[in-house]
Formats: structure tokens, sequence, C-alpha cells
């Protein structure tokens, strides 16, 4: 499945905009992409493992925090993971 | 809260008005009735920069009848990249009596309130409960949060937009049904990791396409049309010109808006997001690294000293303007520490201060202890030593 980097974290995939990883849930997908990726642990993660709020994950168009199975929810090949994180430029 | 039950009289349109906005008169989606809509309405536009300059630009022609516009800052040359609104003319006057000026010349009809004034938890809410709808131009995280619960109090919804290099997103917080900003981010990120429009540099375009985004939630609110960016997340991707939407969901636990709200009033959203009152008098010493005025250096390099200085900023910068410093970008100093010499004194600089800090930070904690930040970076270099090294 693919997962869309933003650009404010592209400097973490080597200025990749998708990253293709095997994996069969949400979950599994995110410890892809940190296994090739280390540094996206630490932005992603907080230190006991918990997702940071100022970064959302979507699979497809809904936002993982409210899927019944949160982030053991099953993926397809053909899904889309993407990282929403906050911005506020606007200046 | 007892509610009229009498009718709204809607203001009247004036022959030269009724000529003026003739092309939405006759949109069956407008017309007259929508058109004295937006006559009645009021609006506030926080900021008149880049999003600011669209929004404020496209209200005014659409005959928003008051516009309030929140700005506290100057305009700078490097604003006339995508700050539409304000002109050459303009450098060095307040944005909002420049804004205010393009937009009384564009539409004399409407009437705008200047609110010259940064703003913050002391009058946010007295501002905005003046006003219909909010749109949201701000370029910082502390603001944006404070808008938002602002927004959630006073009950006034918030057309949001923000950017970040060439992606924008859109939508409209705080209608009674619908989620608010911390119901999507909970939490701002830490202070430095997400870089402002002047550290990361913005597509110029961008603001464009965004703020006009938020005018036309603005315009759809008012006339009470069309299908609103209510639980929806626009993500704009200029580069690609790609546009998807993303579903956002009203957090029952929301803090601000959820069902036992627990902030009630309005904070300190500087510390919210973690961010340190700046000292009055700048540190000599910052995490360790002494910080070296630019007029030391110049002091140093005349008399002949060996010092290094070392320039961490990308190789396109250093094309624009360059002191003569050794150019290592900050992404590849952990690989090139080897070039350095420890038993030297290194005067580390980037643009203004920021990247060099890390750099400096970095070396020390791998054995180098000769360092020193050059404070202001090579923008102060320029304002106080070499008019002639180019700003950017």
């Amino acid at each position: 499945m693919k997962i869309e980097i933003p650009t404010p974290l592209r400097t973490y995939s080597e200025n990749q905009s998708t990253v293709t990883v095997e994996a069969k849930t949400v979950a599994e997908a995110v410890s892809a992409l940190t296994r090739q990726y280390p540094a996206f642990q630490k932005h992603l993660y907080t230190p006991d493992g918990k997702l940071r709020s100022f970064v959302n994950l979507y699979l497809n168009d809904e936002d993982v925090r409210y899927l019944p199975e949160r982030e053991a929810t099953a993926v397809k090949g053909s899904d889309t993971l993407s990282i929403i994180p906050s911005i506020a430029g606007g200046d | 809260m007892a509610t009229t039950t009498e009718p709204i009289t809607l203001p009247q349109l004036s022959n030269d008005e009724v000529a003026r906005y003739s092309r939405h008169l006759i949109l069956p989606e407008v017309g007259m009735e929508g058109q004295q809509k937006l006559k009645a309405a009021k609006v506030l536009c926080v900021g008149t920069g880049g999003l600011g300059a669209p929004l404020a630009f496209y209200l005014a022609a659409a005959g928003v009848g008051t516009l309030g516009l929140v700005d506290f800052d100057v305009v700078d040359s490097s604003n006339l990249q995508r700050q539409i609104i304000h002109s050459t003319k303009d450098v060095g006057r307040p944005k909002i009596d420049s804004a205010a000026d393009k937009l009384e010349a564009l539409n004399p009809f409407m009437k705008i309130v200047k609110h010259d004034t940064m703003l913050t938890s002391a009058n946010a809410l007295e501002i905005i409960s003046q006003y219909d709808i909010v749109a949201d131009g701000t370029d910082n995280f502390p603001t944006r949060y404070l808008v938002n619960d602002a927004c959630v109090l006073t009950g006034k919804p918030n057309a949001y937009g923000s950017i970040f290099r060439f992606e924008g997103q859109a939508s409209v917080f705080a209608t009674k049904e619908g989620p608010c900003y911390r119901c999507l981010y909970p939490e701002p990120p830490p202070p430095g990791l997400v870089p402002s429009c002047a550290e990361g540099g913005v597509l110029g375009i961008l603001p464009g396409l965004v703020g006009i985004i938020q005018a036309t939630e603005v315009i759809k609110f008012i006339l009470g049309k069309g299908d609103p960016l209510v639980g929806r997340l626009l993500l704009v991707n200029a580069l690609d010109m790609r546009f998807r939407e993303l579903k956002l969901r009203k957090n029952p636990d929301c803090p601000v808006c959820g069902k036992n709200p627990t902030v009630t009033k309005l904070i300190d959203y500087e510390q919210f997001c973690g961010i340190k009152p700046e000292p009055k008098t700048p540190s000599a010493v910052v995490n360790g690294i002494p910080q070296m005025p630019v007029k030391e250096l110049k002091r140093r390099r005349d008399a002949g000293e060996n010092v290094l200085v070392l320039d961490v900023r990308e190789p396109f910068e250093q094309q624009i303007a360059q002191i003569g410093g050794k150019l290592i970008p900050l992404g590849e100093l952990p690989q090139r520490t080897g070039e350095l010499n420890p038993e030297q004194e290194i005067v580390i600089h980037c643009k203004s201060g920021g990247r060099s800090q890390k750099a400096a930070e970095f070396l020390a904690k791998n054995g180098f202890t000769k360092l020193h930040n050059l404070a202001g970076g090579i923008t102060a270099w320029s304002n106080e030593i070499d008019p002639s090294v180019r700003k950017y």
C-alpha cells in the first residue's frame, strides 16, 4: 500500500512524497515506514508510543482515530495511508 | 436565550450597487436577497498577508458590508511576492492601512474597521463578537488556537486556511454541529518543528489559491448556499495540482467544543504552544553556545584572527549572498565533521541564527569546544556591517 508523506516530513523520507510498504494493518504499515526511515519514529510517536496529536493518520479519507479498530484496521494494497500534519503558514 | 421571531430587515441596495453587483444579482444562488445578505454581513479577516490579501479583496468585491481587518505588521518588500493587496509604495507602512486603502478603492460602499493590534486573549472575544464570521489568515500556531477557541466560545464560524511551501489546507471550523480546529489537532507541534513561510519558503501563488477558498466559504455561509467545508478538510497540492478531501469529525471529548468542555475561557496560547517568552535583553549564551554579535566577528576578521566561519545554509542560499564562510549544509554536517578542526575557533552562521544554533549544539555534543553562533546570521551582517550583502 502507499503511504503519502506530507511536505513538512519529506526531509525524513529522503524527499520521497510516497512510500510503498507491505502491510496487513495500519499499524504494520506505519511500522514498515519507521523501519525504512527511522527518523519518522520520533516525529510521529511520543516516547511512550502514542501518535503525536499534531499529526493525523488517514486511511483513504477516514481519520484512523475514528475507525472502529483504529490502528488495527485491516488494509488492502489499493489503500492509501496519509500523514496529515498541522501547518500554520498564512503570511 | 430568547430568539427573535421578527424578520431581519436586510439593507437596501442603491442604483450604483445594483449596477456593480449585477453579475451576482442574475445568479439564482445569489439574487437580490443574497446580495442584501452580503451587505448586511460582518466579516473579520485576521491577518492581511498572504491569505488575508486575496481573501479581503474578494470579500470586498463580493459586497460584504463590513470588513474588519486585524494586523499589526508593516509591509516588507519580501511580502510583495504574494501579498498582492500591498504595493511597492507601501513598503514600510502598516499593512492595515495599505490594505484598507486598496479595499476602499475597490469598493467604496463597504465599511472597513481597522483593528491595528495583535489579537490576544485579552481582546479576542470582544473583537470577534462584533462579527458574524471569522476568516483566519494568521501565520503561527498560538494565534490559530486563539482564533479557534475564541470562535467556539463566541459561536462564530471560522473559515480556516493554512499553507506550507506548496501545500495548503482549508476547512470551516467552529460551527455548532461541526468540528473545531482542536478536534483535528488537539495539540500544536513543538516550537521550531514546522518552519514558517519566512524559514521554509512558500510558492507565491499558494496563499492566493487557499485564500480564495476561504473567501468562497465565507460567502457561501453568508448566502446559506452550497455545501460548506464543515466536517471536511480540503488539501491542496499546487505542484501536483491535486485536491483531496478528508473527513473531519467533531470530537465529543474536545476540550473546547465537546460535550463537557474544560476550556471555557481563553488561555495563554504561547505557553500552550511551548513558546518561552523572549528575554528582554538577548542572551550572550544559549544552550551553552556563546552568541557572537556580527560586529565582533567583523572586529576579529579585521584583526586577522584565526577564526573559521562555517556557513550551514543550502548551496542555493550561498549563491544569493555569502560572507566567505566554508559551506557545509546543516543536513550534511554529521558526515562532514572531519573537515573541521576542533582546535580552531569556529563561528557558525545561517540566514538568521536558527540553523546555526542547531549546528553548534550538534558540534558541541561531538567534542568541539571553540564554537560561537553568529547572532542574527547573514541577515544581521547585511543590516549592520555590509548592506551590499543581499538579504533574502
